[in-house]
């Protein structure tokens, strides 16, 4: 509501007298319009509306007498002198360049955005508002999972009942095989070796790349269970990454065997970078087909997974240490890592389940040159 | 060791500093020997340096300006003093086609040294004819640099890398800011004269702005922290070159700018800088760059209409919630 006062209409004009008004309640006046006329000491004088809007109430009568800058009339619904933003005539709603970026990032359709700024388009604090308030859905035995991204607070519940229904779903079975990977690692440091330290892959991107060459060449372990195993035609490798504030998640790398080893390094880095910022794609949370989990070097040796349900495998590598090996019927030192297998029995058994640990031992090699 | 002095005070400060390094820096103008300046900045200098180093000249802004264009070819470093800006007009030509272009029309053998002092800007009720802030028109000239000390501090320090330029280079002085008191300690290093400053660091939105209006938008933020908004306030120090860096880089963490100057908003400062800014940052941006000028009216002479036309207080707080997104 705006207040209509009397206006200063001289230098040393202190008061005057209403003689008439020229609008009535509920008129709409613009800038401009004459809504009074005035008797100063001097002369009579018009008053001029000096914003649009509809008057709303008169509040002296002619003949009466006020002093500059008494409230003499109010108008509801003043327009606001700042421009608002014109509305998209593309059918696309109204939103900042930021909202479409951030949106982009979050896997936020803009139409599920309400705005809430003045302009009446999409601000990036209305993006992040959605986000918020997208409940972290669990998938149903029945049901394809649908696209979430868990909320941080909600993360601990998530995983919980997700561990729990595939402890009490999936009937697990585990294999462990300690491959010697010196030569391996070997022939990984001469490559690093010619490169500039930003482009070095580390080897837990070798492994990567070697679990997701084998679940290629043994697609049993690769896809879902849903009334019965339906392969995935596509290698989506599940990386589960450990978050900062608590908790796991394991977002995918996507066509993960058609991946160079460099791209593989990329990808990884961008991935973990990604899921500590909290800036996941929703397709990345939902895709995955097999799932690998790396302790790395603060790790245990071993490591017996839990599958990510619907998925039918999990690949376990543990941390690479030295231990005294058998190499040429002599007692030598070798670095060997622990790379397990925990596989749904309904699927594969131990011997589909040797081939592709031994798949992966093989790739591991062919790797380095990839 | 730590002095208080005026932006006044530290002009001449500088001016005089000036003068006992190099004899062939002198300062030429109306009214700045015996009277000591319009504005006081030259008082006692004519008694300290003499008439051939404080020249008192005719009241003809073409003809003393073209002069200290001569002297300058010539080997001197003159400082001018334009009363104000209003009057500068006279001399635009000089400025433009003389001052500013000689360097490219010799093929590079004529720089011109010379150095334009202005006092700009309004707020005193000095009325429609003398209350102009006119930055814009030289800040559009290639071949001038174009500064706008704001603080005391580079009242005092940027007079003599400027004297430095081998081109011309114009220094706008806003009227209400020779008042202006603070302590001064000598600065461990030298500012680049190219270098914007944060005045006040902030994270939802930056004010950019310049000369006289960095007060009241340094007081506009203080009143929007006190509301939860957190305002960066950029002052621009350069008007020619703009510090793009600067501004780009401040815009694209927080997202949205508002620009303040007290020029008209049509084709003016605010206008330059808003299309930068949306050039060097649009898919960071939250909102439109909004604008706080002065309103487009001859400057009025009653002082709550001048007021009104100004960037107000009230109109920066305005535009920076609507910013950030804030109804009312």
């Amino acid at each position: 509501m705006a207040e209509i006062k009397m206006p200063a209409l001289g230098a040393d004009m202190v008061e005057a007298t209403l003689l008439e008004w020229h609008v009535g309640v509920g008129d709409v006046v613009h800038r401009g319009d004459i809504i009074a006329t005035v008797d100063t000491a001097k002369s009579a004088l018009e008053v001029e509306a000096l914003q649009e809007g509809r008057i709303e109430a008169l509040l002296i009568n002619p003949g009466t007498t006020v002093s500059v800058g008494t409230v003499i009339a109010t108008m509801a619904d003043s327009v606001p002198e700042v421009p608002t933003v014109t509305p998209s005539t593309s059918g696309r709603p109204a939103s900042s360049p930021l909202a479409r970026r951030r949106a982009a990032e979050l896997g936020i359709d803009l139409a599920d955005v309400q705005p809430s700024r003045p302009g009446g388009f999409i601000g990036v604090q209305d993006v992040e508002q959605s986000r918020l308030a997208a409940p972290a859905v669990l998938p149903k035995a029945s049901e394809q999972p649908a696209a979430v991204i868990p909320a941080t607070e909600g993360l601990r519940e998530v995983i919980a009942s997700l561990m729990a229904r595939s402890k009490r779903e999936i009937p697990h079975y585990y294999l462990q095989s300690t491959v010697d990977i010196e030569a391996t690692l070997a022939r990984l440091e001469q490559r690093n070796a010619s490169l500039p330290i930003g482009e070095r892959i580390l080897p837990a991107a070798l492994f990567l790349w070697a679990i997701a060459r084998a679940a290629r060449s043994v697609p049993e372990v690769n896809g879902r269970f849903d009334h019965g195993f339906r392969p995935a035609a596509e290698v989506h490798l599940g990386l589960a990454v450990a978050l900062r504030e608590g908790g796991v998640i394991a977002p995918a790398i996507r066509d993960a065997d058609r991946l160079d080893l460099p791209s593989m390094m990329a990808q990884m880095t961008d991935l973990v970078r990604r899921a500590r910022a909290g800036r996941l794609r929703a397709s990345e949370m939902t895709d995955s087909t097999i799932t690998a989990t790396l302790l790395g070097d603060q790790g245990a040796e071993v490591v017996h997974g839990v599958i990510y349900p619907p998925q039918v495998a999990l690949v376990g590598v543990g941390c690479i240490v030295r231990r005294p090996w058998a190499v040429d019927g002599m007692l030598g030192i070798r670095r060997v890592v622990a790379v397990t297998l925990a596989a749904d029995h309904r699927v594969t058994d131990g011997h589909r389940g040797s081939q592709f640990l031994q798949a992966i031992a093989l790739a591991l090699d062919e790797g380095v040159d990839a | 060791m730590a002095e208080t002095m005026t932006y006044r005070e530290a002009m001449r400060a500088a001016i005089r500093e000036a003068l006992q390094r190099d004899e062939c820096i002198f300062l030429m103008g109306e009214d700045v020997g015996r009277y000591g300046g319009a504005f006081g900045v030259s008082l006692g200098l004519l008694e300290e340096f003499g008439p051939e180093r404080i020249r008192d000249t005719p009241l003809s802004e073409a003809g003393f300006v073209g002069a200290g264009i001569g002297a300058a070819l010539a080997g001197m470093r003159p400082i001018v003093e334009i009363m104000t800006v209003n009057f500068s007009l006279l001399a635009l030509d000089q400025i433009l086609n003389t001052a500013a272009t000689l360097l490219h029309m010799s093929g590079g053998q004529f720089n011109v040294p010379v150095v334009i002092r202005m006092t700009t800007g309004g707020g005193r009720q000095l009325a429609a004819q003398h209350s102009h802030s006119l930055e814009a028109y030289y800040a559009h000239i290639p071949g001038l640099r174009v500064l706008a000390p704001a603080t005391v501090e580079d009242a005092r320090t940027m007079l003599w890398p400027a004297l430095l330029d081998p081109d011309p280079v114009i220094i706008f002085e806003h009227g209400s800011l020779y008042n202006l008191s603070a302590e001064l300690a000598p600065p461990e290093e030298e500012t680049s004269l190219e270098r914007a400053i944060v005045r006040r660091p902030g994270t939802d939105l930056t004010i950019v702005t310049q000369g006289g209006s960095l007060p009241v938008s340094l007081e506009a933020s203080e009143r929007l922290a006190r509301e939860g908004i957190s305002a960066e306030v950029i002052d621009l120090r350069s008007l020619r070159p703009l510090d793009d860096e600067a501004i780009a880089t401040s815009v694209r963490r927080t997202h949205r700018a508002v620009v303040v100057d007290e020029g008209w908003r049509t084709l003016g400062l605010t206008a330059e800088i808003a299309a930068r800014i949306a050039e060097s940052c649009f898919t960071d941006l939250d909102a439109p760059v909004l604008r706080v000028a002065s309103v487009e009216v001859p400057f009025p002479y009653p002082r709550h209409l001048e007021q009104a036309a100004m960037p107000s207080l009230e109109r920066i707080i305005g535009a920076a919630k609507e910013v950030v997104g804030q109804h009312g």
